[in-house]
């Protein structure tokens, strides 16, 4: 005779641990974080070796010099380069009322990395099992740039950069935080073929594709790959960037399909 | 999760936590009716991915540190990465005995601070006026304060 025991969900009385309720909370402080953030826009490829960074960093700073209140979100944990690319002079993280501040570059970019903490030339490491860390090491990380966003006193932004990591598992997991993507390719046809992998997973999780910024348009790489994307999704290509850009090669991508607004500082 | 105890059909209530060190948690569960106790008991990594997700099985009564999840689990952070200023709550902290403090001492730099604004948010709530490493044990175990 089987027992009889009720389901997960006809259990109603109140619980203490709350486990879905802590989540919930994390989520909303990211929330009420971000809701001084005008626009939020991941910088992705899906591969690495593309410049993400380096076009983040350049994009932040064009957007910086014409005005606009721009923060740069390092998500990638396991090779941060946001500080050195913003020229950001290293210091202590400052933490009060519960809060902390982001390091500011020369220029006025706000900006979080997990550079900003480590030891100097130290890989993160965490503590716990090692063994089976590939059963929690992405939950863990995506919970630290939950944290990034909730805790960090970005205040009134016109736009937040987050500079994703290789691949499109940090995408996955912060998918509902970036409503709006900026993609980075390299002319070659094997980028335009993983970044049309990262596109697509992209726009079937709802995110906006705001356009393509091809990097490294003037050295030994050669096709097409921004305009081929471009046609095939319908977006824009926001800039081509040669390997050493002056300033007016980022001034297309101020004023162009990104739609930043000034916001009212 | 949630326990339920099949003979009186009632949810059984979170009791307590354990927590013995070796990165293993004991939480114990009552049922409200009968007072029959379980105790819900994870493996390391059951432990890490319960604690990777941020929350606490249980509950914590104190609020949020900020970067709390990346402050307890990152095992290279600089010493000084982090600078306090202005203290969180009313009037002055709790004291801190001669061994507390050496405990204390013994935490990580990346982590000191948040531990010890943890332990004394903790006592400021329960009026305690000195924090000894008795109190911390006792925090430890409730507030799930794995390693700390």
């Amino acid at each position: 005779m089987p027992l009889n025991i009720r389901t997960y969900r006809d259990l109603t009385e109140p619980d203490r641990s709350g486990l879905a309720d802590q989540i919930g909370a994390q989520r909303r402080r990211v929330a009420e974080r971000l809701a001084a953030v005008a626009r939020v826009v991941a910088v992705m490829s899906g591969k690495g070796g593309v410049g993400k960074s380096f076009v983040t960093a350049g994009v932040a700073r064009a957007l910086a010099r014409a005005g606009r209140a721009v923060g740069v979100l390092d998500a990638d944990l396991n090779g941060p380069t946001a500080p050195q690319l913003l020229h950001l002079p290293v210091a202590s993280c400052t933490l009060h009322d519960g809060v902390i501040e982001p390091a500011v570059s020369p220029e006025g970019v706000r900006c979080f990395s997990m550079a900003l903490l480590l030891e100097d030339g130290r890989p993160l490491a965490f503590r716990g099992p090692e063994a089976e860390s590939f059963v929690w090491r992405g939950t863990l990380e995506a919970a630290a740039l939950r944290e990034f966003l909730a805790d960090v006193a970005w205040g009134r932004l016109d736009v937040l950069l987050v500079d994703l990591p290789p691949g499109m598992q940090r995408f996955a997991e912060l998918a509902e935080l970036l409503p709006a993507v900026l993609t980075v390719t390299i002319p070659t046809p094997e980028s335009r073929d993983a970044v049309r992998r990262a596109m697509h997973t992209a726009r079937d999780r709802g995110s906006d594709l705001l356009g393509i910024v091809e990097n490294m348009v003037d050295g030994e790489f050669t096709g097409s790959a921004a305009d081929d994307l471009a046609e095939e999704f319908a977006v824009p290509v926001l800039a081509r960037i040669p390997f050493h850009p002056d300033d007016a090669a980022w001034h297309g991508i101020v004023n162009s399909a990104l739609r930043i607004p000034h916001s009212a500082l | 999760m949630k326990f339920l105890c099949v003979e009186c059909d009632r949810q059984m209530a979170f009791e307590e936590r354990q927590l013995p060190g070796d990165g293993t948690l004991a939480a114990a569960f009552r049922c409200p009716q009968c007072g029959r106790v379980v105790a819900l008991l994870t493996n390391p990594m059951e432990t890490q991915l319960v604690a990777s997700l941020g929350v606490k099985i249980g509950g914590t009564t104190l609020p949020p540190q900020p970067l709390e999840t990346v402050r307890g689990m990152v095992a290279t952070g600089r010493d000084d990465a982090f600078e306090e200023s202005g203290e969180r709550g009313e009037g002055r902290g709790p004291m801190w005995s001669v061994e507390a403090q050496e405990r204390l001492a013994r935490v990580p730099g990346f982590v000191r601070g948040m531990v010890k604004r943890i332990y004394a948010d903790y006592a400021r709530q329960r009026s305690i006026a000195e924090i000894t490493p008795a109190v911390m044990d006792t925090a430890r175990g409730e507030l799930g304060l794995e390693g700390m």
